[in-house]
């Protein structure tokens, strides 16, 4: 009976320390304890995919279609560099670059280093609507 | 709706018929009806019937005169870094003086979109190729910067960069550590317009420089090269130049 009883607690106590370990990323994710990125979004709503998607597939989507445009001559808009520069750049700064710019903000965050702004514009044509 | 239909389609015939016609014609400064009746999707690939080419005359290209090169500048991002030695030059004014006549000529040479491109072959990533509608490019994302590209062009037509650049035209990515080189203006190309160069050149009325499809017999570039004789640069190394020179 006694050993029973011991046997539910550490059990209890095991599931609990389970449910605290699944959770606790989420938890210091949710906490302020731990910095996020500060991004400067304009337009929040939908990309040309899901949210999800383009956080994980951006790269993916993007270097498909970098090889359509620069072998085939494909110029569609959506997927295409140039148009995520055209939404997305910061009113403010007129660039998806900086502290806070779009692209750059999340890749600081996850120290990924991005070489794109090397060779491409990371500011629209002054005609494409977003400030200069 | 069926009546809608058939005005659509017969309308559509009209412009075929039209452009098929009329060839050459002119609507506005640069733009032919031929090539509205032809223009390509954004989502077709280039396909390889086409073979964009230039024609310089150079009884019309005034000595001293560098608008091509200014436009092709201004287009392409191509700055003046302060160190003109090494600097970018997509084109370059050539003057030649043959000594017997005294003949003066001023070429503006540019890569010649050869159809058997050196630099093609000897590119060891792939990153130089030549796209199906015969521009030769280099993808800027797989060159190494390894300069062979430079040795092998028998026209001194690539260079590579060496700064940093900032503020680049969105339509014209460069970056430094690449090999690059006169793109037929490509970006314009995709959406029916005129390489910079041979837009300014009428522009300013000197008529120098014809861009066009050479493969297209109504093409006023496949009718002049059919009708006056023009050459191109070096014809003996066999590369088949898509710049083609009158009056050399
Ligand atoms: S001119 Fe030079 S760079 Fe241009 S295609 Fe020919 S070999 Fe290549
Ligand atoms: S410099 Fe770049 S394009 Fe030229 S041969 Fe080397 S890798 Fe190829």
């Amino acid at each position: 009976m006694k050993r029973n009883g011991i046997g539910a607690l550490s059990s209890r106590v095991a599931r609990a320390a389970c449910v605290l370990a699944l959770l606790l990323p989420v938890l210091a994710f949710a906490s302020d304890r731990v910095p996020k990125p500060v991004i400067d979004i304009d337009k929040p709503g939908k990309c040309v995919e899901d949210t999800a998607t383009m956080r994980r597939e951006h790269p993916d989507l993007l270097r498909h279609q970098r090889d359509l445009t620069m072998h085939e001559g494909v110029r569609t808009r959506k997927y295409s560099l140039k148009q995520c520069v055209a939404c997305h750049a910061s009113t403010r700064t007129g660039s998806v670059l900086g502290e806070k710019g779009f692209c750059q903000s999340c890749h600081t965050y996850a120290s990924v280093s991005i070489d794109c702004f090397r060779c491409h514009s990371s500011r629209p044509k002054p005609s494409s609507g977003a400030k200069p | 709706m069926s009546a809608d239909r058939n005005e659509g389609f017969s309308r559509r015939g009209f412009l075929a018929i039209s452009a098929a016609t009329l060839g050459g014609v002119m609507l506005a400064p640069g733009i032919r009806l031929i090539e509205i009746a032809r223009a390509r999707a954004p989502d077709q690939p280039v396909s390889g019937k086409v073979r964009w080419g230039l024609l310089i005359d150079t009884n019309k290209c005034a000595p001293g005169c560098d608008d091509c090169v200014k436009a092709c500048a201004t287009e392409n991002g191509l700055k003046d870094t302060g160190h003109p030695r090494t600097d970018a030059q997509w084109i370059r004014k050539v003057e030649l003086k043959d000594m017997r006549t005294g003949r003066n000529n001023s070429v503006p040479v540019m890569c010649q979109h050869c159809e058997h491109p050196p630099c093609v072959d000897v590119c060891p990533t792939g990153a130089s190729f030549k796209r199906a509608d015969g521009i030769v490019l280099v993808d800027r994302h797989i060159c190494i910067g390894c300069r062979y590209c430079i040795m092998a062009c028998p026209y001194k037509a690539r260079t590579i960069v060496f700064e940093n650049i900032t503020d680049q035209n969105p339509d014209v990515p460069r970056g430094s550590g690449c090999a690059e080189s006169c793109t037929l203006c490509v970006h314009r190309v995709d959406r029916d317009q005129q390489p910079a160069c041979v837009e300014a050149c009428t522009r300013a009325g000197h008529n120098a420089m014809i861009f066009g499809d050479l493969n297209d017999p109504h093409s006023e570039i496949a009718q002049r090269v059919a009708k006056y004789a023009s050459t191109q640069i070096r014809a003996d190394l066999k590369l088949n130049p898509g710049v083609r020179y009158q009056g050399l």
